[in-house]
């Protein structure tokens, strides 16, 4: 599992390599949670083009970023997931709340 | 007429988080002798994963003894049948912890859709527990196999 981030003019860009579970999820929370405090940023993207597998946990990470980054009146928005994480995201209404883009359709 | 059995096993491992993606590797091989989808194998893999995790989270809260079975027979018929159980906590109301949504760890994260996720990627799936005893979830699932021959 990997993490890494680039930053744009107003945006900050993380992208999430490999296996997304419930041992991983701690790892990539504290990683987000630290670099999203360091320094103000418009909006932030999960990229998860590089993310190969994700369960129920992820879906814990995804949301708990959208409700501290809506706290915080910070924009955010899930990129290119799989059509499996995509289909589970759904299951739990992730779509409702968050702007899911790239979405590979079939 | 007693259905016959293709292939079988039995593990046993410590209920650590580590062990979360040890058991998705344990099902991927045992399942991939019998040529299953693409599709067939992430919802296998994803259901395996759940089970195990609320094992990891939930059946020995505090502590790092805990193990976790799990077993997994192959029909002829191509009916996968997996059974991940521990000797933990129990599940006080298993209808509650069913619902989606529902967790009794917010507080980490949790999403509380494990269950649904199982319910979702398998055929059907049953759970049993006993307060202070533990817990079985037994998962099952029919592979349709390529070009209808076991391989």
């Amino acid at each position: 599992m990997s993490v890494e981030f680039r930053r744009t003019e107003n945006s900050l860009i993380i992208e999430i390599g490999g296996e997304i579970d419930h041992h991983s999820a701690k790892t990539i929370r504290t990683r987000i949670d630290a670099e999203i405090v360091f320094e103000k940023t418009e909006k932030v993207i999960m990229d998860l083009s590089k993310t190969t597998f994700m369960d129920s946990s992820g879906l814990g990470l995804v949301l708990g970023r959208y409700r501290k980054l809506n706290d915080t009146g910070i924009a955010f928005e899930v990129v290119n997931p799989n059509r499996k994480i995509y289909r589970i995201l759904c299951m739990a209404g992730v779509d409702k709340l968050v702007k899911i883009k790239g979405v590979e359709i079939v | 007429m007693k259905e016959r059995i293709e292939n079988s096993m039995k593990i046993k491992f410590r209920a650590i988080s580590q062990n979360e993606s040890f058991s998705r590797i344990v099902i991927t091989g045992f399942i991939s002798g019998a040529n299953p989808t693409v599709e067939e194998l992430a919802d296998v893999k994803t259901a395996v994963s759940e089970a195990v995790t609320n094992c990891v989270v939930h059946a020995y809260r505090g502590t790092d003894d805990g193990t976790i079975t799990m077993e997994a027979k192959l029909f002829a018929s191509g009916r996968l049948w997996i059974a991940v159980s521990d000797k933990g906590c129990g599940i006080e109301d298993i209808a509650k912890a069913r619902q989606p949504l529902y967790t009794t760890d917010p507080e980490n994260e949790r999403s509380g859709m494990g269950f649904s996720i199982m319910e979702t990627f398998t055929d059907k799936i049953k759970v049993t527990s006993k307060p202070g005893r533990g817990t079985r979830v037994v998962m099952q699932k029919t592979l349709k196999r390529m070009n209808g021959s076991l391989c």
